[in-house]
């Protein structure tokens, strides 16, 4: 009746008894702010069965941050663990306990907050820029939103019941197939990635079609803002991409489930197969999160250097040569794996031709700051930052990508250093610096920018600390994932530098926590009444913050780059146009149903309750039945109304 | 927009002052550690090899870095807001020149680094045999869980979490597992290969001078995975035959009962040596994952 | 790229007054993204035959694809879908010339022929696991059930998805809405049937020669 489940699920490890008790107490006290300040039906109206991306769009980010943390205190946790389990004392959490946290960590981190804060700011900013109401499949994107909140849920769900997957953030069989781990730590795993990837690639669809298909008259291709040429990039990546990850799993699943022998050691199965597919995916993933990082940056530092983008056809360029090359550059994540000199020597060239447009990109970054007027916000702080830590992690990577060099450092501390300074350096520097740099437009008050400049340091520093002694170690011989070692080694007073390093960082995010809430605390002494508060150059600035539903009133016709420059400078006189009725589409419960019902699917097939899932499935496909079988359906908000919503917003404005 | 104009000569100062620091923590980090710090210090050739093109590629690279930051913080200096020795030029949105030689220099730097990448990857091949006037000797490498099984088929003798060998002797392992993936690594000697099931892999190396150097298994395997580190002794001729000579006397043997009881899950194994009561043993190995499992 | 307008209702002023729909750009638009979809869906199969290319020799001691692959069945099984494919583009036909009934009458002729390649399938299957030769007998097996079983699955949602269709055009007619997921329909359908011809030729014949 319950399958695999027993009441041994909810045993725990001490330390874990203290992280459920704490998620669990987490949860409570937001259910019960929402109960206290009667918000339920607020939320349901305007958030949960909301189809609008900007709502969306805050969802995924919402989601994103919270899953930081648990990912963060997973970050934690380690560090802890390798600073203290050194000779005789063993930490004080178990092996076991520790596979299950980096495993979480590198999970968490990549698909929940790398992919949420990726499709959070779309949401937020390619329609936006575009000039259009709307994105091309509301109903399909807001699914994806739930599908991608239910794998995450199901992943908060792993920590409380049975236990998570110890065989790392991308399960490599042997280790990961039944006979070696037999329990549902590998099951949880499979399940919150695979939901979390539908829901990526029907994102995935929707933006492509969006960008191709809804820019606003006059935007050709050429004319796009930078930000959605890296969302188009990013998307084709996510299309060509993501299939791989599907079938992958779906491999992995069949041989946990009906014991099938793609990726057993015996029966003629073959690991080093997963090992190829699964990379296959793995590297255009880690472009998807890097590319909507540069195309913030080509977005901040324009608008912050008063100057337009340097080499704006080098760059749309530069992001596809990236965008091909990195389907072509896999095996560098296994060149120990004996592939012979031929291949390794390939792939290690093709690698390190991704440096170049990557190089390209940041050197017109810094030429765009060139006889600019340069503005040090916090935006700008956080480009600073990357350009220093992305550079050294980018260069490190050329090391990598050389296999004799690799066959030194593959897997180990040196590994990590490096793509932390991708991830950490580029995308989540790229994610701050867009994060302070929309959060006006998007709420229609500031951040605090002192705290956002005390967090800025805590991060630089705190992240120089805790990862460049990295390199050091992996030169020492330190394996990643390492539970314990020896004293003889050496290493231990370096793990105590780093995990000040990541003490340090746990300042930052403590700073950006308590201005976030501060900012919003003191939201109405900070309104952004302006809606263009930077002097900005793309058609976001150009509505009132926050956006009103149908964003743009009268759709813009473009006809350069920069199309808001080119209007405050008088050289774009916008043609005179009535108000019209605007369609909009209606909201829907189908996208949260189905996320709560894939949420109990992935959860039953866990833990083999094979009736559940079933009757959950058939429930899913009875919602997109009734949901596909609809009418479309649209709310109107006639010309007479828009006219109103307009003159208000400008009444607003006038009044300061 | 609020901008205290006080704040980026500041903030560059502190930065650069960070920076400065990083600098110098690196070769005072290298010389606090300089005892324990393989991959810089190797002790066999294919490992200094490695080393010596980590070197010249990481050169290379500084040509390109070092410019980035230095432009990073002149940029950032001299086109600071309300300087007014700067000059502003916002329609400056192109430059024939700078995009050639930042598209051409990097691609010639990738040429170059690719060509000596391509060059040294067939010369630093795993499976290329070390080029010596000395027989090289061939050991067997089985990855378990959680330990390392060290077969000698011409000795007929074999050792757990430990291995021996002559000084300046190739030595030819050959490597699978019986276990998940792992990976074998003596970062002192030479860069590492994986451990499959299954799957035969091969690593050359030679030691150049005698010492203990750590080994272990760089790639996740299971709960007991961080025990799965090894001694790889290098000893003179002498100490190897007196190591070898005990082995052969021990009173452990390693037949194929032992072995699977062997194989069963364990962590942390102490140093163990055996005799070996048949050389095919690691062949058989292998054919255990191409015959169906015997019920 | 023709300069596309806002969303929804506001008509394209180049409409191709050949299809049947005022809402021309979400036509389009779904259109577009339904491509994409088949796309995502092509790069799985992709995966799933690379698998099956890699392991199609790994029988560990088992029978072999010569051994177990009938001919015949699996070229009666393409003609099958063939004709299916055929009445299902003759019944998009009927859709375009606005005739409601001919097009549920085509659809439930490849309706049938479809049901009766899945039960061929289904009996080809359920011999070879009576035979002893089930999917977890070797890593061959296991990829030549996944591939065709896989192909199987998305004909049986097709099959599901076909019904609706059919029920909505009986009920509804031929609307804008219905005419757009006709359309849509009958590229996965189509979709389908290509997939097929490569599992034909790269696991059936190729398996057998």
């Amino acid at each position: 009746m319950f399958g695999k489940l027993t009441i041994e699920a909810f045993k725990h490890e001490a330390s874990q008894n203290v992280a459920v008790c704490m998620m669990l107490l987490s949860g409570i006290g937001i259910i019960g702010i929402i109960f206290y300040t009667k918000s339920w039906k607020w939320l349901w109206n305007d958030w949960f069965t909301s189809v609008d991306p900007k709502r969306i769009g805050v969802m995924y980010i919402i989601t994103a941050l919270l899953m930081f943390f648990k990912g963060f205190a997973d970050a934690v946790m380690m560090r802890l663990q390798q600073a203290l389990s050194v000779g005789d004392s063993h930490g004080f959490i178990s092996a076991g306990h520790f596979q299950e946290v980096f495993s979480a960590h590198g999970t968490t981190m990549i698909f929940f907050v790398g992919m949420g804060v990726v499709f959070g700011l779309l949401n937020l900013i390619v329609p936006l820029q575009i000039g259009a109401r709307d994105v091309a499949f509301p109903f399909l994107n807001a699914l994806g939103f739930w599908l991608f909140a239910s794998a995450c849920v199901l992943s908060l769900v792993s920590l409380a019941v049975g236990k998570f997957s110890q065989a790392g953030w991308l399960a490599y069989p042997p280790l990961s197939g039944i006979e070696y781990s037999p329990d549902e730590g590998v099951d949880y795993w499979i399940w919150m990635v695979q939901i979390a990837g539908v829901g990526s690639t029907m994102s995935g669809i929707n933006f492509l079609v969006t960008i191709l298909k809804m820019r606003c008259p006059g935007m050709t291709l050429m004319k796009m803002p930078i930000f959605v040429w890296s969302a188009l990039c990013a998307m084709v990546l996510v299309i060509f991409a993501f299939p791989i990850l599907t079938a992958t799993l779906y491999m992995l699943t069949l041989d946990r489930y009906l014991g099938m022998h793609f990726f057993s050691a015996g029966e003629g199965g073959n690991p080093m197969l997963y090992v190829n597919l699964i990379w296959a995916w793995g590297h255009p993933e880690v472009y998807i999160l890097i590319l909507p990082a540069f195309g913030i940056f080509s977005e901040v530092v324009p608008t912050f250097s008063e100057k337009r983008l340097f080499g704006y056809v080098s760059m749309v360029w530069a992001l596809i040569l990236i965008t091909f090359l990195s389907f072509v550059v896999w095996l560098h994540h296994f060149f120990t794996m004996g592939a012979g000199p031929n291949v390794n020597a390939f792939f290690g060239v093709m690698t390190m031709l991704i440096a170049i447009p990557t190089g390209v990109k940041i050197f017109n970054w810094l030429f765009t700051k060139f006889r600019g007027r340069v503005h040090f916000t916090s935006p700008m702080l956080w480009f600073f930052a990357f350009v220093l830590n992305f550079s050294v992690g980018g260069m490190t990577g050329i090391l990598l990508s050389s296999p004799p060099v690799d066959y030194q450092v593959h897997n180990s501390l040196f590994l990590i250093a490096h793509f932390h300074g991708m991830v950490i350096g580029g995308m989540l520097f790229g994610f701050f610096s867009g994060f302070t740099y929309w959060f006006p437009k998007i709420t229609g008050f500031f951040l605090s920018e002192t705290l956002n400049r005390y967090a800025f340091w805590f991060w630089f520093t705190g992240f120089l600390l805790a990862f460049m002694p990295l390199y050091m170690l992996g030169f020492m011989g330190a394996t990643r994932r390492l539970d314990h070692y020896e004293a003889s080694t050496g290493w231990n007073s370096i793990f105590v530098v780093v995990g000040i390093g990541a003490a340090i960082i746990l300042c930052g995010i403590s700073v950006q926590a308590y201005g976030l809430f501060k900012s919003i605390k003191d939201r109405k002494k900070n309104l952004d009444i302006t809606g263009d508060p930077w002097n900005g150059r793309t058609l976001e600035w150009s509505i009132p913050s926050p956006p009103p539903i149908y964003n743009f009133a009268i759709t813009p016709t473009v006809d350069q780059l920069d199309p808001l420059w080119a209007i405050k400078r008088g050289q774009a006189p916008q043609p005179q146009k009535d108000y019209e009725d605007i369609h909009l589409p209606k909201n829907t419960p189908m996208g949260l149903y189905i996320g709560v019902l894939s949420l109990i699917v992935g959860f039953a097939m866990t833990w083999h309750i094979l009736w559940l899932a079933i009757v959950c499935f058939i429930a899913i496909i009875t919602c997109l039945i009734i949901r596909l079988s609809g009418e479309d359906e649209h709310d109107v908000i006639t010309a007479a109304q828009v006219k109103e919503m307009e003159a208000a917003s400008i009444r607003r404005r006038e009044v300061v | 927009m609020k901008n205290r104009i006080q704040f980026v000569p500041l903030m560059l100062i502190f930065a650069g002052i960070i920076v400065i620091i990083v600098l110098i923590m690196q070769p005072i980090s290298v010389h606090i550690f300089r005892n324990n710090i393989a991959v810089l210090f190797p002790k066999g050739i294919i490992a200094l090899q490695e080393r010596n093109l980590l070197f010249i590629i990481q050169a290379l690279m500084l040509l390109v870095i070092i410019p980035v930051y230095i432009l990073t913080f002149i940029f950032s200096w001299k086109y600071r807001v309300n300087n007014p020795k700067a000059k502003y030029d916002p329609d400056l949105v192109d430059n024939r020149l700078a995009e050639y030689i930042w598209w051409g220099l990097p691609c010639i730097l990738t040429l170059i680094v690719g060509a000596i990448t391509w060059v040294e990857t067939y010369r630093l091949d795993p499976l290329k045999p070390i080029e010596s006037d000395k027989k090289p000797m061939t050991i067997q490498v089985v990855a378990l869980q959680w330990k390392w099984l060290f077969i000698y088929p011409e000795e007929k003798i074999a050792s757990l979490n430990f291995v021996q060998f002559p000084k300046q002797i190739p030595i030819h392992f050959e490597i699978t597992a019986d276990a998940p993936m792992n990976s074998f690594w003596i970062p002192h000697l030479a860069g590492q290969i994986y451990a499959m099931p299954k799957m035969r892999t091969e690593l050359n190396l030679i030691a150049d001078v005698e010492g203990d150097f750590r080994g272990s298994s760089a790639n996740l395997s299971g709960e007991g995975f961080a025990g799965m580190h090894f001694i790889a002794r290098a000893s003179s001729e002498e100490d190897y035959h007196h190591w070898s000579e005990s082995a052969k006397k021990s009173t452990k043997v390693l037949s194929m009962e032992e072995y699977n009881k062997l194989a069963a899950p364990s962590e942390n194994n102490p140093a163990e040596i055996y005799q070996l009561k048949d050389e095919q043993l690691f062949n058989q190995i292998i054919m255990k994952y191409m015959h169906p499992k015997e019920k | 790229m023709n300069n596309s307008l806002t969303i929804h209702h506001t008509p394209d002023p180049y409409a191709d007054t050949r299809i049947p729909d005022p809402h021309q750009d979400t036509f389009s638009k779904t259109v577009l993204g339904f491509w994409m979809y088949l796309m995502t869906d092509c790069i799985l199969f992709a995966a799933l035959f690379t698998t099956y290319a890699v392991l199609h020799n790994n029988t560990f001691g088992g029978p072999s694809s010569r051994d177990l692959f009938s001919l015949s069945t699996s070229f009666i099984e393409t003609m099958i879908l063939l004709f299916s494919s055929v009445t299902c583009g003759f019944g998009m036909l009927s859709a375009l010339r606005n005739q409601k009934y001919r097009v549920v009458a085509w659809f439930a002729v490849a309706f049938l022929l479809g049901a009766s390649f899945i039960a061929m399938e289904l009996h080809e299957f359920t011999h070879m696991v009576q035979e002893g030769n089930s999917w977890t007998k070797s890593a061959f097996l296991s990829s030549f059930f996944t591939l065709v079983g896989t192909h199987g699955l998305h004909v049986s949602v097709g099959l599901l998805w076909m019904t609706v269709v059919m029920i909505q055009v009986y009920l509804c007619g031929i609307t804008v809405v219905t005419f757009r997921r006709i359309a849509l329909f009958s590229m996965f359908w189509h979709f389908l049937d290509l997939v097929w011809i490569f599992i034909f030729t790269f696991v059936y014949l190729m398996g057998v020669i």
